[in-house]
């Protein structure tokens, strides 16, 4: 995709995934002139998906590599843990893993589609328990937007009325689908131990969307906006519970910003996209108002300049904060926007720790089809909010459990170590013990809330460039007491499940909660980086997303996040960055910026 | 597009392909792999390879000679039955080729087990049942006597070590291989990767499997 020559934008957005994506949706369905850049290739779910493929088609059975980490099949494309000539690095005593996808839609096209709205706690944390730092909104204000993004996006799930686990309004969330016999037999054990086991909130059809009403509730007074997105709703189909998200989806029943929101806005003639465009800095005046960006052209190795009137940073919490760390210049000589030095700073990721069983209830099971929508039917939302604030707790915030296992379509690992059931059965016996084990194994995920820190942050390397001659990051991490002990707690959780359900244990539990913790990074939920709050001398940005210090400059992404609750962070990020989207709208017109 | 034509559509995409090799390359990481044969928006890269046509860009290892013994040993593993066929039936033993020489390093370790494995086969066989008998060429008792001593890593009696370690890891990687093909998932009661028109709760008979009712 190339950029029209000479055209003028009101806009300029890096990136094209959940926030880059949803800033050109919201922008150019208001009128908004937008160019979006994208460091990856061109990427079309539709015509690129691998759908129904079996292992046995793809090399190694499709297990990870080092170029795949994610599978053979995994949609990202050169990405992963590494990305080929863009290297990062981690401070001696830390480790920290950055997953980037190089590709329209970004992450959005490999994600798992977990949509959890962070509660009115979750805005608020500090208040609650003088720990990391309030948003400078509340759960009231981003609430509208949360229904939009959920309305436009499609999101099973369904309203339980639980503690900090908000309901939607009628009439915006899909029907979810029944559960599966070994989320019905986890519901069970959950039941015995006083752990909530509900339908969990995934952004996949399950039923066509009702374009003409949501559109109208998307964009009331708007017929171009509403066109588009109702057109673009009903190209989308609803799940046939086959095959993993984690491919993409050439159906377009879930949600990637390549199906979901770049389409309806490119039909509005008022976005532009330019791929293989890697942004290096935000270009400023002699005034310092951000005049657009430079970026290089992959194709040609050149530097190019786009001009907008504003400019948009998307492009993942850490690689904005590397732009914005980036862009030096005489007016701001530690990076743009950051006189506070707060760029780069409090990271944060998701707590990570699982747990495995084997179920012997589960084993020679009657053939049944277990594929469902891909993701978890059922999840655990954190129940024990009172007995944290009681102080009865080693660990300040909470965890969501994720559920898997059970009949699922067997993979290279699927009868890996299976001594350790049979003694070392070979020839018919093993056969036969293979069919008894296929299906009863079930593992549990935990997935906490990290408190930010000052330890956690990332900076430029000042001995390393990219292949394309960009400055790149050096990472820094420390877990505190309360993540540590928070991965201990989960891992005895989920024992106390698998014992409940008449199972075992298969995995190592570790009762220091460091060794059992995900590396930073890892579980890719990577936020912080240019906090927003609403003291111009404590943030970056403020509750739009907006610069302290150049007004014209918005980073709409992870970045923004002040606190990183349990709830996975996408949904989140794309309220905020339409909230933000709506407001930089507002201000367009009001001739402010 | 409607439902029932996107059903359509994935079940003409669903008849995917096989694999086919390519010629070897040493593989650098912006180093076409092998041309995009489905879909040209992939560069054909190890890092975007084509997902629609895939490709192993590298050269298998294994001898002709090893791949003999190995499929008899994947079908002592995993012998015909009247559900599915043995394992070598379903290239196991090819599997195992390509995995052993892959380029990475998990792979050249399993190279170096299973390769040093195979040569320990034959020299035990030779050892227990006269000089120059092949672990192929051995009778069925014969075989079972070797295997029976190296099923278990756990177990294995002294001196036997590394050839229940070669042992295992050709298991794991056998079933890797079976289990994994239609034949394989067929056997198992697998009957997923279908388009759905509705989801279904779990049928009556699985629910009184798990006392669920």
């Amino acid at each position: 995709m190339r950029r029209k020559a000479q055209q003028q934008y009101d806009v300029v957005i890096v990136g094209s995934g959940a926030a880059g994506g949803m800033c050109a949706y919201v922008l150019a369905c208001s009128g908004v002139r937008v160019l979006m850049l994208e460091a990856g290739r061109d990427y079309d779910p539709v015509t690129e998906t691998p759908m129904f493929q079996l292992p046995s088609d793809a090399p190694l059975r499709g297990v990870g590599t080092r170029e795949k980490p994610f599978g053979f099949y995994d949609a990202t494309v050169d990405g992963g843990w590494e990305v080929p000539g863009e290297p990062y690095s981690s401070a001696e005593g830390s480790e920290f893993r950055w997953w980037r996808a190089r590709m329209l839609g970004g992450r959005t096209n490999h994600w798992g589609r977990i949509s959890l709205r962070n509660g009115p706690y979750d805005f608020k944390p500090y208040s609650r328990d003088g720990l990391g730092f309030d948003w400078p909104m509340s759960y009231e204000d981003v609430a509208p937007y949360y229904d939009k993004t959920e309305a436009l996006i499609g999101v099973f799930g369904s309203n339980e009325g639980l503690e900090n686990t908000p309901d939607s309004p009628p009439g915006i969330l899909q029907e979810p689908p029944a559960p599966r016999a070994n989320e019905m037999l986890v519901r069970r054990a959950g039941d015995e131990l006083g752990i909530p086991v509900v339908p969990s909130h995934i952004a996949i059809l399950t039923r066509p969307q009702d374009a003409d009403r949501l559109s109208r509730f998307l964009w009331p007074g708007n017929p171009t906006a509403q066109r588009v997105t109702a057109e673009s709703m009903r190209s989308r189909a609803a799940c046939f519970y086959a095959t993993p998200c984690g491919r993409g989806c050439s159906i377009k029943a879930n949600f990637q910003s390549p199906t979901v929101v770049l389409p309806p806005a490119l039909a509005t003639g008022n976005l532009d996209i330019v791929t293989d465009a890697m942004v290096r800095e935000v270009t400023v005046d002699a005034s310092g108002r951000a005049t657009g960006v430079h970026y290089i052209d992959k194709r040609t190795r050149l530097e190019e300049h786009a001009g907008a009137r504003v400019v948009v940073v998307a492009a993942s919490a850490c690689e904005s904060a590397r732009i914005l760390l980036n862009s030096k210049s005489s007016i701001f000589p530690d990076g743009i926007a950051n006189g506070t030095g707060l760029v780069g700073k409090y990271l944060m990721d998701t707590v990570g720790a699982s747990v495995s069983g084997q179920i012997p209830a589960m084993e020679n099971m009657p053939p049944h089809n277990a594929d469902g929508a891909s993701a978890m039917h059922l999840y655990s939302p954190w129940w024990l909010y009172q007995e944290q604030a009681r102080g009865q707790l080693d660990f300040a915030r909470g965890y969501h459990i994720e559920l898997g296992g059970g009949r699922r379509m067997p993979g290279f690992g699927t009868f890996s170590g299976l001594e350790r059931y049979t003694g070392g059965s070979y020839g018919q016996q093993f056969k036969e013990d293979c069919r008894r084990y296929y299906g009863s194994f079930v593992n549990f995920a935990g997935r906490g809330e990290m408190i930010p820190n000052e330890d956690c942050y990332c900076e430029i390397d000042p001995d390393q460039v990219d292949q394309w001659g960009i400055p790149t990051l050096r990472f820094h991490w420390k877990w505190s007491e309360h993540e540590e002990n928070q991965a201990r707690h989960m891992q005895h959780t989920f024992a106390d499940i698998i014992e409940a359900m008449g199972g075992r244990v298969t995995s190592t539990i570790r009762e220091d909660g460091a060794d059992a913790i995900a590396p930073g990074g890892e579980i890719i939920h990577e936020v912080g980086g240019a906090i927003m709050g609403d003291d111009p001398r404590r943030s970056v940005l403020n509750q739009f997303c907006q610069s302290w210090e150049v007004d014209n400059l918005f980073v709409t992404d992870g970045a923004p996040f002040v606190s990183n609750a349990d709830k996975n962070p996408t949904l989140s990020i794309m309220a905020i960055a339409w909230r933000a989207s709506d407001y930089i709208v507002e201000q367009l017109n009001a001739g402010r910026l | 597009m409607d439902r029932r034509q996107a059903l359509k559509v994935m079940a003409i995409a669903a008849a995917v392909p096989s694999l086919t090799s390519c010629a070897p390359t040493d593989a650098g990481d912006d180093v076409v792999v092998a041309p995009a044969a489905a879909n040209p928006k992939a560069a054909g890269t190890a890092w975007d390879p084509d997902l629609l046509a895939p490709v192993i860009p590298w050269e298998r290892t294994l001898t002709s000679d090893e791949l003999e013994t190995l499929a008899t040993l994947c079908d002592i593993i995993i012998p015909a039955d009247e559900r599915s066929p043995g394992a070598s039936q379903l290239g196991a033993h090819d599997f195992i080729d390509e995995w052993v020489s892959a380029p990475y390093a998990r792979n050249e370790r399993d190279q170096v087990t299973v390769r040093g494995g195979l040569v320990w086969l034959d020299g035990e066989s030779a050892g227990r049942f006269g000089e120059g008998s092949r672990f192929r060429e051995l009778d069925a008792a014969q075989q079972r006597a070797i295997c029976d001593d190296i099923r278990s890593v756990a177990d294995a009696p002294s001196g036997l070590e590394a050839g229940a370690r070669f042992f295992d890891r050709v298991r794991d990687l056998t079933a890797a291989a079976f289990w994994t093909t239609r034949e394989g998932m067929q056997d198992l009661g697998y009957v997923g990767n279908v388009p759905l028109a509705r989801w279904d709760p779990p049928p009556p008979e699985v629910l009184r499997h798990l006392g669920l009712e």
